[in-house]
C-alpha cells in the first residue's frame, strides 16, 4: 500500500485528494490537522469510503517549528513516505491584514512559513529514502501581488519561490517537488466569495487535477488550467494597466 | 446576496446564502442568521426550498459517510450527502438504498424532508420508512437526536416535514442487500387507462419496479409504456457474461463528462410545435423495445441525470411540474378527468408518469404518498394559461379527495393543501419557529 500524508486534512481540497486515492486502491494514509475533532471525522469518512485503507490520524501546532519537525519525524518513522501533500492555509481577509498587525502576522505564519516548514522537514528523510513526492498547495495569488490580497498572496508567494528551489535542489534525486496553483475554488475558505456569487471552480474538479498532477510529477501546474492563460495575461500586463484595476 | 432558483426556475430572488460545512458548528450558524431555511442539491421544484430575500443555510457542504456496518447494512452520513454517492460507494459493495425518486443528485436531508419515493413504492414504500434517526439542529441552538421510539411525533413531524422541524444535520439510513446492479426488465406499451391498471394490479405482486409514461395529449385514447423490473441477483447476472461489457462501458460513460443543456433557449423547448411529434415519437420507439431486456440501475432508474441542467430547455420562464395523487376509488376516472383536461387546454405536458402507490401509510405528518394512483406532469410556464389550467386540475384532484406533492408545488391554493394533508394541525405543533419558506408563508401563513 502506498503511503500518502496530508497535512491540513481537513481542507476541502486534500479531502477530496483523498477520497479520490481511497477510492482508486487502498492505501496507508495519514491526515494531519490542527483540530483533532475535525481530522477524526475526516478520517471516519475515509474509512467508511474505504474499509480496507488504513488511515490514521495525528495533530499538530502548524505554527512552531519544533512542533512540525517531531510530527514529520513521527510520520518518517512509521512507514516510509510516497506521498506528502502540504493542503493547509487560510484565506486571510486584506483589510484585517491591513489594521492588525497580528492579523497580518498570522496570515503570513500559516500561508507561508508552515507549509515551507513541513516540506523542508519532510525533505530530508525523503531525500535520504531517494523516493517521494512532495505537493504543497500554492496559490494563483501568489503570482502578482494584488490590493485585494496580497498579504495572502504575498504567504503564497513564497511558497511558490520555495517550491521553485527545492525543485532545483532536488532535481537530480528520486524526490519529487510539485507546486499546485487553484484558482478560486469552491471550498468552505471561499464561502463568502461564493455566497457573493463569485464563479469558483468545484473542489471535486480541483481535487483530480492535484492526484492527476501528483501522480505525473508535474513540477508547477494551475487548476483548472484555464488560470495558467489568465495569470499570463496578469503577471505581463504594465504596470500602469495593471494600476487601474480594481482587483 | 446571491439569487437563488428552485429546479422549476420559476424565479430567480436574492438570498443571504451560509454554507454549512461543519457539523458540529450548525446549530451556531442558525442561531446568528434566522430566520432561515435549509437548502440541499436544489432539485425540488417550486418554493420549498426558497426562502427570498432572507437566509438560506446550504447543506451540501455536509457531505462526509461517519459509519457504515457491513453486517446490517445500517449507514450513517451528513445530511448534505448526494444518494448518487451512496448509491456509487455501496452498490458495488452489495448494498443499496431501498428507496430513490427519479434523480439521485438530491441530498439525503432533502430526501427526509420531501419523504421521496421511488418506482417501488408498493413494495417497500417511501424513503423515510428506511430512515431509522436523524439528528436535528433547532434554531433554539439545541441538536436533538430523533428516533421512532424515543421521539416518534417529532421524527413523524420531520420526515416529509419540508424542513420546518429544524435542520436535519446527519440520518442513519438502512440500506438493503444488493445482488448486482442490473435489473430484469421488461417493457408493455398499453392503450387506455383501463389497461394501465390492470397491468399495475398484474404487476404489484411479483414486479418490484413499477412506472408507465402516457402520452398525455391523446385524451380518451391514452396510449403509454409501462415498465416494471426486478433486482438481479449475483448468479443471475452471473449467467449473462454480456452484461461485464455493458458494465464498463457505462461505468466509462459516467465517470466522463455528462452532457449539458449548455445555454437557456430564449423560449422554451417544450411547446406545442415540439410536443406531439415528440410524444408520438417516445411512444414508437419504446414499443419497440417492448418485451424483456436487462438494464443497469442508473439509466433505469435515473434516465434525466445525464443529461446535466435539462431544466434549462423550458427556457427562461421556468416549468411547473404538477404531481398528484388520488386514491384508487375513483382514480382512474379522475386520472381521465386530468388527461381530458390537459388535452382540451393545448397545454400540453412532456411525457406524464403514472404510478400506483401500495396500499401502506406514509409515516410522515406531511408525508405525500398514500395508496391510490399518482400522475405527474410538467407543464412549461406560459402564464396565466397554465394557471388556469392547473386550477382545473385541482378542482378534479379536490373532488377525488387527493393531494399535491409539495416538493414539486409553486401554487397549489391554501384549501386544496389544507384538505389534502390532515395531519397539519399536528405537525404545526412540531414547527421551529426560526424557519420560514416561500412555501410555509403562502401555506401555513407564516
Amino acid at each position: 500500500m502506498q503511503h500518502m500524508v496530508i497535512i491540513g486534512a481537513t481542507s476541502a481540497m486534500a479531502e477530496h485528494c483523498a477520497r479520490l486515492w481511497v477510492q482508486a486502491a487502498p492505501v496507508r494514509l495519514t491526515l494531519v490537522g490542527r483540530d483533532e475533532a475535525r481530522t477524526r471525522r475526516v478520517a471516519d469518512d475515509l474509512r467508511v469510503r474505504s474499509p480496507q485503507s488504513d488511515v490514521q490520524v495525528m495533530t499538530s501546532d502548524f505554527a512552531d517549528a519544533t512542533a512540525i519537525q517531531r510530527t514529520v519525524s513521527h510520520i518518517v518513522a512509521q512507514a516510509a513516505v510516497d506521498v506528502v501533500l502540504i493542503a493547509h492555509g487560510v484565506l486571510s481577509d486584506q483589510g484585517t491584514c491591513q489594521d492588525d498587525l497580528l492579523a497580518c502576522d498570522a496570515a503570513l505564519q500559516i500561508n507561508g512559513v508552515s507549509p515551507v516548514l513541513f516540506a523542508e522537514a519532510f525533505a530530508k528523510p525523503m531525500v535520504a529514502a531517494n523516493h517521494g513526492t512532495i505537493a504543497i498547495i500554492g496559490s494563483v495569488a501568489g503570482d502578482r501581488g494584488r490590493k485585494t490580497n496580497y498579504v495572502y498572496g504575498a504567504a503564497k508567494g513564497l511558497v511558490s519561490r520555495y517550491a521553485q528551489g527545492m525543485q532545483h535542489r532536488l532535481a537530480h534525486t528520486g524526490v519529487k517537488v510539485v507546486l499546485v496553483k487553484p484558482g478560486p475554488t469552491d471550498t468552505p475558505m471561499t464561502s463568502d466569495l461564493k455566497a457573493k456569487g463569485q464563479k469558483m471552480a468545484s473542489v471535486e474538479q480541483v481535487a483530480k487535477d492535484i492526484v492527476k498532477g501528483i501522480a505525473s510529477g508535474k513540477p508547477v501546474f494551475y487548476t483548472p488550467g484555464i488560470w495558467q492563460i489568465i495569470m499570463l495575461v496578469v503577471m505581463h500586463l504594465p504596470r500602469f494597466v495593471f494600476n487601474k484595476l480594481n482587483i | 446576496m446571491k439569487p437563488v432558483s428552485a429546479w422549476g426556475r420559476l424565479s430567480n430572488d436574492l438570498h443571504d446564502v451560509h454554507v454549512l460545512t461543519d457539523r458540529s458548528h450548525v446549530a451556531t450558524v442558525l442561531a446568528a442568521h434566522q430566520p432561515g431555511l435549509a437548502f440541499g442539491n436544489g432539485r425540488s421544484y417550486g418554493d420549498v426550498c426558497l426562502n427570498p430575500h432572507g437566509n438560506l443555510w446550504h447543506t451540501t457542504g455536509l457531505n462526509k459517510f461517519m459509519a457504515f456496518d457491513d453486517a446490517t447494512g445500517r449507514l450513517v452520513c451528513e445530511a448534505g450527502v448526494l444518494l448518487r454517492d451512496i448509491q456509487r460507494l455501496f452498490v458495488p459493495r452489495g448494498w443499496m438504498l431501498p428507496v430513490t425518486p427519479g434523480t439521485q443528485l438530491i441530498t439525503v436531508g432533502g430526501a427526509i424532508a420531501n419523504d421521496v419515493h421511488g418506482k417501488n413504492h408498493h413494495a417497500v414504500g417511501s424513503f423515510g420508512d428506511h430512515v431509522l434517526g436523524v439528528s436535528l439542529a433547532r434554531t433554539t441552538g439545541e441538536v436533538l437526536s430523533l428516533d421512532w421510539t424515543q421521539t416518534p411525533a417529532l421524527m413523524g413531524a420531520t420526515l416529509g416535514g419540508l424542513g420546518l422541524t429544524g435542520v436535519i444535520v446527519t440520518a442513519e439510513l438502512q440500506l438493503r442487500r444488493v445482488g448486482s446492479p442490473w435489473l430484469r426488465t421488461e417493457t408493455l406499451p398499453y392503450q387506455g387507462l383501463a389497461e394501465f391498471f390492470e397491468l399495475a394490479d398484474a404487476s404489484e405482486h411479483d414486479w418490484e419496479h413499477t412506472v408507465s409514461w402516457i402520452d398525455c395529449l391523446a385524451g380518451q385514447t391514452a396510449r403509454g409504456i409501462f415498465m416494471r423490473a426486478n433486482p438481479m441477483s449475483a448468479p443471475q447476472a452471473a449467467a449473462m457474461p454480456s452484461l461485464k461489457a455493458v458494465l464498463a462501458a457505462h461505468q466509462q460513460k459516467t465517470h466522463s463528462q455528462p452532457l449539458r443543456m449548455p445555454f437557456v433557449p430564449p423560449l422554451s423547448l417544450v411547446n406545442g410545435l415540439s410536443l406531439k411529434p415528440f410524444n408520438m415519437a417516445y411512444y414508437e420507439l419504446q414499443k419497440l423495445k417492448s418485451g424483456f431486456d436487462v438494464a443497469h440501475y442508473e439509466p433505469f432508474s435515473y434516465p434525466l441525470d445525464n443529461l446535466q441542467d435539462w431544466n434549462r430547455m423550458y427556457g427562461p420562464r421556468g416549468f411547473y411540474q404538477y404531481q398528484s395523487v388520488v386514491p384508487r376509488e375513483g382514480g382512474q376516472l379522475a386520472v381521465q378527468a386530468m388527461l381530458d383536461a390537459i388535452a382540451a387546454s393545448g397545454e400540453g405536458s412532456f411525457l406524464a408518469v403514472l404510478k400506483t402507490f401500495g396500499n401502506r401509510e406514509a409515516k410522515g405528518m406531511l408525508s405525500f404518498p398514500e395508496p391510490g394512483v399518482t400522475l405527474a406532469l410538467d407543464f412549461p410556464n406560459r402564464g396565466q394559461r397554465t394557471l388556469q389550467l392547473m386550477d382545473r386540475l385541482d378542482a378534479i384532484v379536490r373532488e377525488a379527495k387527493g393531494r399535491l406533492y409539495m416538493a414539486k408545488d409553486a401554487r397549489m391554493p391554501r384549501d386544496l393543501f389544507e384538505a389534502g394533508y390532515p395531519r397539519l394541525s399536528e405537525f404545526l405543533a412540531h414547527r421551529d419557529a426560526g424557519i420560514s419558506s416561500a412555501m410555509s408563508r403562502r401555506l401555513m401563513g407564516v
